[in-house]
């Protein structure tokens, strides 16, 4: 017994000993993110080794917003991130109800298209999807542009046909005996039912428009209607910039979806694996 | 039914407009763009111009060249290193379990361009903090920008840095599936942990992992934001230049939507080949 309860105490001590030295790794890249925002650019260039934050960082978002207008990139950013999640939060749910309840000519031809766009690398529709947003719909640099490409979002469409095929039909036939229109039943009685579900695919849009930053960087360059991380990354690569200022951009980039992350763990991982277990 | 198909379609109209119009266009008229000449005005049907060019240009075979080394040492290290995250997350005995998921976690919600940034400025070869910590145990500063199996380096460690966790999560999702009797009667019959872990979790956990192979495979086949940003546009000298970075210079620097378009369908047909080739030894190891 005694042996025994010894090798468990050496086998945790090895666990945490292998993984203490990973996690801090992991961590550095972020808290220097944070001890570089808090510097200056004077203290970032010296020859010393800095570890702690420092006081800096108002003075070095000052520079920041002299170096681009990071405030408007910012409220470009957090407006096109919630409006395209209600709107795609919307579109996911309608079509993931028609797949997970209805029976229809074409239903297996939808499902492939789903399928088949989830592994399609972006990169076969980038460039004509700029031509035909920004040679012919002449949409470049305007909210549209930003919104409506990305709003085809396959994993949301799968996600939400799940939450809805796992609901019992007696549900939904009482009410349609009753005579209520389907769209009644989708709203007030499906859609209340898959709030949680909605709530995690709701957070992976958010993030997934709040970082993007290809298509935002194709389509919307021209300053006043960039959002904050193409604002961002215009700077980087520059030899007269403040490199405090652009980490104090990366904190503000980053601590509030970090913030969101902590308390919302469970959504966040239920949103990843979504694609991945089914 | 067709009554039925009416109200489906009504449901499913919205997405599929925007399917139709900003992905299954682009990708035909993708296709269709690959065989023209984009370089006169208007467009000039010429079948062999940019698929021809593909073939001899030696810019293509150095993305390709390069694509293929970041998936060949990135990705097969990577995937290991998660598995065994996902593993040692998943061990009934860690302490302050919630601290080192977050430490493994938190970078899957950085965004690329914050990323790069502080990577960027952590390994600049003069005042970053990588060379000065390098430094302390006397070793000599990498010039992590200048030098181009350095930056290679620099790009497979940002890149790992950023997505290990996100493997991770899915792989522990799928070890938690794993029903624990099975491991109880391995352990009454006496088996070692390490042996449970190479006989019983990883031939279960491997339809997830060839997953987690396929996901990552098509994300490295598009790289971007890594060696644009942290590398200096592929830099040194096109020594990072992946083919996700060819694509944005062919397309959107010299404006060739033509020779672009050639590229895009060459990263889509190699994804494809790859993660197929992929499934396929994944179904015969067994």
């Amino acid at each position: 017994m005694r042996s025994k309860s010894r090798s468990l105490l050496m086998r945790r001590l090895v666990l945490h000993a292998a993984l203490t030295p990973l996690a801090i790794i992991w961590l550095f890249p972020l808290w220097m993110m944070l001890v570089f925002s808090t510097m200056s650019d004077y203290g970032i260039f010296s020859p010393d080794i800095v570890l702690v934050p420092s006081t800096q960082f108002i003075e070095n978002f000052q520079n920041l917003q002299a170096d681009t207008d990071f405030l408007r990139a910012m409220f470009i950013s957090i407006t096109v991130a919630v409006i395209y999640t209600i709107l795609s939060v919307m579109l996911t749910s309608m079509a993931g109800w028609a797949l997970a309840r209805y029976r229809f000519a074409g239903r297996s031809v939808v499902i492939a298209i789903i399928l088949g766009t989830i592994t399609l690398p972006f990169a076969v529709v980038v460039i004509p999807q700029f031509i035909m947003v920004a040679r012919e719909f002449r949409l470049a640099n305007t909210w549209v542009a930003l919104i409506v490409p990305p709003l085809f979002n396959s994993l949301g469409v799968l996600f939400m046909r799940q939450a809805f095929s796992m609901m019992p039909s007696e549900l939904f036939d009482a009410a349609r005996v009753e005579g209520v229109k389907e769209w009644r039943i989708f709203l007030h009685i499906a859609l209340p039912l898959a709030r949680p579900t909605m709530a995690a695919l709701s957070i992976i849009l958010f993030l997934a428009s709040w970082n993007n930053y290809l298509w935002p960087l194709l389509i919307n360059s021209k300053p006043g209607m960039m959002t904050a991380p193409v604002a961002l990354g215009t700077l980087i690569g520059l030899t007269k910039v403040s490199w405090g200022g652009i980490m104090a951009g990366a904190v503000l980039l980053t601590a509030p979806i970090l913030f969101v992350f902590i308390f919302l763990q469970r959504h966040f991982i239920s949103g990843i694996t979504a694609g991945a277990v089914k | 039914m067709r009554m039925q198909s009416r109200i489906a379609y009504a449901f499913l109209a919205p997405y599929l407009l925007i399917f139709a119009t900003f992905w299954l266009w682009p990708i035909i008229s993708s296709f269709l763009i690959s065989f023209q000449n984009t370089r006169v005005n208007p467009w000039r049907f010429a079948p062999s111009m940019n698929w021809g060019r593909l073939v001899g240009d030696p810019a293509f075979y150095n993305a390709l060249y390069n694509t293929l080394i970041i998936l060949v040492i990135q990705v097969p290290v990577m995937i290991a290193l998660a598995t065994v995250m996902a593993v040692l997350l998943n061990s009934p005995l860690l302490k302050a379990r919630p601290l080192y998921r977050f430490a493994f976690f938190a970078p899957v919600v950085v965004g690329e361009v914050a990323y790069a940034a502080v990577f960027r400025l952590m390994f600049s070869a003069d005042f970053g903090i990588i060379n000065k910590i390098i430094g302390t145990v006397g070793l000599a500063p990498v010039s992590w920008f200048d030098n181009g199996t350095a930056a290679m380096a620099l790009v497979i460690m940002a890149v790992t840095w950023r997505w290990a966790g996100y493997n991770a999560i899915i792989i522990l999702a799928g070890l938690q599936s794993i029903p624990g009797d099975v491991y109880e009667a391995a352990t009454l019959d006496r088996v070692g942990k390490v042996q449970q872990f190479f006989h019983i979790t990883l031939p279960l956990l491997k339809p997830i992992i060839l997953f987690c192979i396929v996901l990552s495979v098509i994300g490295t086949m598009q790289l971007f934001a890594e060696p644009f940003l942290i590398t200096n546009r592929g830099g040194p000298g096109g020594a990072t230049e992946t083919l996700g970075l060819l694509l944005y210079r062919q397309g959107f620097t010299s404006l060739n939507f033509g020779y672009a378009s050639a590229i895009a369908y060459t990263i889509a047909a190699l994804a494809v080949a790859i993660s197929l080739l992929n499934l396929f030894f994944g179904r015969e190891a067994k």
